[in-house]
Order: C-alpha cells, then structure tokens, then sequence
C-alpha cells in the first residue's frame, strides 16, 4: 500500500514538472521580450521605466541567459509564491486570480459529485431493469450527454431560459453579492447558483459513466453467484447492492482519475459561456492579451490543483476499495 | 461440357459462414445494426457536402454586406401566385428608419426574386477546375439580395453557405487529427507490448500523465502561443497537431490492449513456430485481427477532434478568421445579447450535434462488428 501510495506521488510529481515546463513554455512562446512589452504597455498608459529599472527587471527575470536559467528563477519565484505580475491588469497575479481560482475548483468538485450522484443510481437502474422504458430515456439522455458537447448545453440552456422564462441564469452570485464579502448570506446565494452550471458540466461524463456501469452490471448480473444468492433467498435489493454492484463498481472507481482533470478543463469553456467568475474567462482573455504570466500562471495552478484533486481521489478510493489496497502488497 | 453450365450449388448458412472472408463475416453483423448504418450513411452525407461545399452554398461566404445585416431566415417559396411552379424569395428594400435616419434593409414580400437551378453564382475552384455553377442561386439579383435560408450573420455574411464551407474545415480537421493521433497512437502502443520492461512502463506512464492533465487550458495556452501574421494554412495545421499532441493515448492504450491479447493466441504461436518473422507476425498475423477495433476506435477518437476544435475557435483561440469552421460560427452566437438579437446563429449547433452522434453510433457498431467470431 505505501508502495502504490509513494508511486502515485511520484507520478504526480512528474506531472507537476511536466505541467510547469508547459506553463513556462507558454509564457516564453510569444515572440518579443517581456520586459520590453511590459515597459512598452506602460508607456502607452503614460506611466515611464527608468533604464535602471528595466535592467532590474531583466535580471530579476533572467533575460538573455540560457533557458534553463530562467526556468530555474521563475520556477524558485513561483514556489515561493511569486506568480509575476500581470500586464494587463498591473497587479500581481496571484491577486488578480484570488477567489477564482477556488471557485473553479469548487465547481468542478461539484460537477463531481454530480456525476457520481447520478450515474451510479441510474446506472444500477438501467441495468436492472433493462430494456424498460426508463432504460430507453436514460439511454437516450445518455446520448444526447455524449453527442452535445457542454458549452453548446450552456448556450441552448441560456438562450432557453432567456427566450420562454425570461431569465437570466448566468453567474454564480447575484448582482448584490458578486462583489461584496464572504458572508453566509453570500455562501447560500452561491449555493442557490450552483447547481445549475454544475450540471451542465456533469452531464458527458454522467452520460459516460452511465453506460459503463450499466455494461459492468450486466455483466455480473449473469455470473452464476447472482443466481446462488437468489437461490439462498436473499431480498431483491440485497442480493444486487451487496455483490455485483461492488464488483461492477472497479472500472468506474478507476476512471474517476480522468473525470476530475476532464471536468476542470470543461469547467473553463462553460464559464465564459455562461459568465461564471471562475479563472475561464480570465485564461482566454489573458491568451488573447498575452498577458504572459496571468496565462501562464492560471494554466499551472490548473494543472497542480487538479493533480493534487486526483491524489487525493486515489487516496480516497483506496480507503474504500480494499482490493486495490491488497493488490499493491 | 455439360458440367460448365451446372450452377454453383446453393451453400447452407453454415457453410457459407464458414467461408466466408473476416472482412465479409464483419459487414455482416455491422449490417445487423440499423442506428450504426443510418449513422453510417448521415457521415457519409456530411463528407460529401464537404467535398461540395461551394456547389452548395449560394453567396460567397466570405462577403461582407451592411445592408443585409441580421437578415431573419427566409423560406424558399415554390409555387407563384399563380400557381405555377417557380421557387423563388423575397426581395430586400431599403427604409429610411423614422428616428435615426439610418438606411436599414428589410424583407420585401411584394418582390419575388426567381431561383434557379444550376445558375452561375461566385467563383471557386473544385478539383482544381474553376467554375462558378452552383446547385441553386437568384435569376435577377439586385444589390443586397440573396438566398437567406439560415438569415444572415452581423457583417451581412449568408449563414448557410458559411455553415456549408465550415463543414469542410471542421470535418478535415478531424480527418488530419486523427491520422497523426493514429500514427504516434499505433507507434507508441505498438512499441509499448511489442517490447514491454522499461519501455512499456515508461510509455505506460508518460500516457497516465498525459491524461491527467487538464487539456483545455494546454491547449488553449499552446494556441495563444502561435504567432499571429500566421497564414490560415498554417494555423490549421499547428491547432491540428496541438490537438492531436494529447488526444493519441486513448489510441495507443486500445492498440497496446489488442496487441497483448493477440500475442498469446494459439495461431501467432503457430506462426512463430513455423519461423516466421516478427514483422510477417505482425503485419500478416496480427495486424488484421486488431485493425477492425482501430478503426471503431478511430470512428470514437474523430468525434472527440471535432468537438476540440469547436471549442478552441469558439473561445477565439483555435482557427482564425477568416478560415471558416464550425466553432468559429458558434463564436459569433456566444453572448446571449447576440442570441436574443439573432437566434439563428446558433444554426451551427445543429451539424456539430448530428455528426458527434452518428459518428459515436457508428463507432459503437463498428466495435460490436470488429469481433466478429466473439
């Protein structure tokens, strides 16, 4: 068990690196010098570098050395919590992103919840009862899950609600909290917004998981110990939830892994769409920008967060699963 | 000599599915399923409108007019007032608006502008021959007028023949996409179970890696990073790359799956022990029992290219225009004010939605077929 618990940190280590050499490559990729673009975007809002500064900058940024060199200093500066400043904005970056941050995280665990929330029952559901009537319609929900990729959900169920309820369902917060302080009243009114966007970005991976688990169930359904248990007498109900149910559960406890990180990335096209103070809209617009470290910076937070999510999901799983912890020894 | 003219005698079902060819034994049961041949056919239609595209579109889509901005869909009548059979449209006019003084342009039901078939409309190059006959387009256009069957975008550009023209783009991404995923796909899994130890363990990891990483935000920062006097061209081949840059493990994982299961079948050992070579086992052996399964993976991996393209060009950052694809159409129908102003924006919702679903039904049948002494 600490073998596989040691290999799976390991693992998210080298993802961690990999991801920080990909967010530092987008930060150096745009052509041009950042310190010129900075001092050049200052001056065109009027404000003046001295010479003095701007080499004070250059150095601090390590410009002119080799590559790896000033890898080496963003990287030491980023681990010390210095994410660089933003262009656009000319406020550190780590200040820029704030709460966002969380809140993408927020709604991406929720949508995980959602997920597992829905799928599971109705996965049980549909294999049960197969080829009922519910079976259909959640096969075909299933499907429009799949073939409706989630910013298109976002935009139909915009228009939607615009157009026959004369609402506006955008946002996470109403116009009164957006701005103001955490407070309870704040957290409820966040809690009211939830849910909505946090469906909308469950529903492919719901639709995926619903067919696995179905398939898996099925499966197992017709293994020969069903029928011994039925034969035994045990209830309905018992004879399905205490075995093949776990059985069936292996695979789809497996792909959570690839959910969260499928999940974070979905969760930035649907908050452009749907207006949601998350780190989306900030991503795109600091890519369009080139607004160098805000862009960079937001993609490695992303990716270190969404490591840090799957350890833990891993961790979580090994708890529960005591085959997985068997296996390992 | 009486002989050649007896008939071939009549095989039982049994017999003639004994002889019957892998490929053949394949078709046979992919026929079986009705929702993937249907979905078969709608793929097809959808890449035949793509090789026709600008047969099939009535206006340049690239033409701007500020006349015929926000024109509503309008229908294509067939019938004139007298009965007869002549499809035509509505003309435009222009108005003078009574409190801005602006020259704004609405439908003129009074006017019938006549449809032809066949008739010469804008000019473009197909297969190399330049033509400008088109299946439909006006008779007698005057300024402004035009076939709006999809209305018009803000810029006055008619959406359906944009729709149309990004049906190519989009559907060839996917095409290139994932023949370059196919290649490293193949390669690295083929590599992977072929050799196993270290190399597999190390090409097993760099895939976990991969996909736990969040795609969309890579992806979207490798855009931003191209540069921006890039001609269209080459934007379309850097997003296509960067696409299929992390989309190529799922490939490789089926590859690397078929190919371990293969390996200890009874007829590769056969073909080892009557000393045939690793590449003869492979190719001859072993690649014609797997290629069905990477073809139903392929049909699965093409829907996933289309729907990452889509959503790169509509966030701004895939293709640029003026290329034209579908995700680039959706970014014009993004802001609910625009939505509310011209809901038939959102017409490119409808070929993205229909071409994600036959393909992924014809990917679940041809992965049930792919096996088909299973």
């Amino acid at each position: 068990m600490i073998t596989f618990i040691v290999r799976r940190l390991l693992l998210g280590l080298f993802t961690v690196w990999l991801i920080s050499m990909l967010a530092f490559a987008i930060i150096q990729l745009p052509p041009g010098d950042f310190v010129d673009s900075y001092i050049a975007n200052l001056a065109a809002g009027g404000a003046s570098v001295s010479a003095d500064e701007a080499n004070a900058m250059r150095k601090l940024y390590g410009m002119g050395q080799p590559i790896y060199v000033q890898y080496g200093k963003w990287i030491v500066r980023v681990v010390a919590g210095d994410l660089g400043e933003s262009m656009e904005w000319r406020r550190p970056v780590a200040e820029v992103i704030g709460d966002r941050i969380w809140l993408t995280l927020l709604l991406s665990f929720a949508a995980l919840l959602v997920t597992w929330g829905l799928a599971l029952p109705i996965g049980i559901f549909s294999a049960v009862r197969q080829y009922s009537v519910a079976d259909y319609i959640f096969t075909l929900i299933g499907f429009i899950g799949i073939a409706v990729p989630n910013f298109l959900l976002a935009l139909i169920i915009l228009y939607a609600a615009f157009r026959y309820l004369g609402l506006s369902v955008g946002g996470l917060f109403s116009a009164e909290y957006a701005l103001a302080p955490w407070t309870w009243d704040k957290v409820k009114d966040l809690s009211w917004h939830l849910p909505l966007p946090a469906m909308i970005l469950a529903l492919s991976g719901t639709a995926q998981l619903i067919r696995i688990m179905r398939a898996n169930l099925l499966d197992e359904l017709r293994k020969p110990y069903v029928v011994t248990a039925r034969a035994k007498g045990l209830s309905e109900m018992r004879t399905i939830l205490k075995y093949p149910v776990r059985a069936a559960l292996n695979p789809f406890a497996s792909n959570i892994a690839y959910l969260f990180p499928y999940l974070v990335s979905g969760s930035i096209i649907i908050s452009i769409v749907l207006g949601l103070p998350t780190v989306g809209p900030l991503l795109v617009r600091a890519l369009i920008a080139q607004d160098v470290y805000l862009g960079g910076a937001i993609v490695l937070l992303l990716g270190v967060l969404t490591v840090i999510g799957t350890f833990i999901s891993d961790l979580v799983l090994m708890w529960v699963d005591p085959r997985l912890r068997h296996q390992m020894d | 000599m009486f002989s050649f003219f007896r008939r071939q005698p009549k095989l039982s079902q049994a017999e003639r599915y004994a002889q019957a060819t892998q490929f053949q034994l394949t078709w046979w049961r992919f026929r079986r399923h009705r929702v993937a041949m249907v979905s078969g056919v709608i793929v097809a239609l959808f890449y035949l409108v793509a090789v026709g595209a600008d047969f099939l579109a009535t206006t340049d889509p690239h033409a701007t007019d500020a006349r015929t901005s926000y024109i509503a869909p309008q229908p294509i009548r067939l019938f004139e007032d007298d009965g007869s059979f002549q499809p035509y449209v509505s003309g435009l006019k222009g108005v003078r608006d009574p409190k801005t003084f602006k020259l704004i342009y609405t439908v003129d039901p009074s006017r019938h502008v006549p449809i032809q078939f066949f008739g010469h409309g804008y000019s473009y190059s197909f297969l190399g021959l330049d033509t400008d006959v088109h299946l439909f387009s006006l008779k007698t256009p005057e300024r402004g007028d035009g076939i709006f069957i999809l209305g018009t975008d803000q810029l006055g550009r008619d959406v359906w023949s944009r729709l149309i023209v990004a049906t190519r783009v989009s559907l060839t991404i996917g095409l290139v996409g994932v023949t370059i995923s196919l290649f490293l796909g193949v390669l690295l899994g083929g590599v992977s179970a072929f050799y196993g130890g270290m190399v597999d363990t190390v090409i097993q990891r760099v895939i976990e890696v991969i996909r736990s990483m969040p795609t969309i935000p890579l992806w979207l920062g490798l855009a931003a990073a191209l540069p921006n006097d890039w001609s269209v061209t080459q934007v379309y081949f850097s997003i296509t790359v960067i696409i299929s840059l992390l989309a190529w493990t799922d490939l490789a994982r089926v590859v690397r799956g078929k190919f371990l299961a293969l390996r200890e079948e009874e007829f590769v050992m056969a073909a080892e022990l009557a000393g045939a070579s690793s590449g003869r086992i492979i190719f001859r052996h072993m690649l014609p029992s797997f290629l069905s399964h990477i073809i139903a993976a392929v049909s699965l991996a093409l829907p996933a290219m289309i729907i990452s393209e889509t959503s790169l060009s509509f966030l701004g950052l895939g293709l640029r225009p003026p290329a034209i694809s579908w995700g680039i159409l959706l970014q014009d129908a993004q802001s609910i004010q625009s939505l509310a102003l011209a809901p038939w924006l959102l017409a490119a919702a409808v070929p993205v939605i229909l071409v994600i679903l036959a393909f992924n039904f014809l990917g679940d049948g041809l992965r049930d077929a792919a096996d088909p002494y299973g």
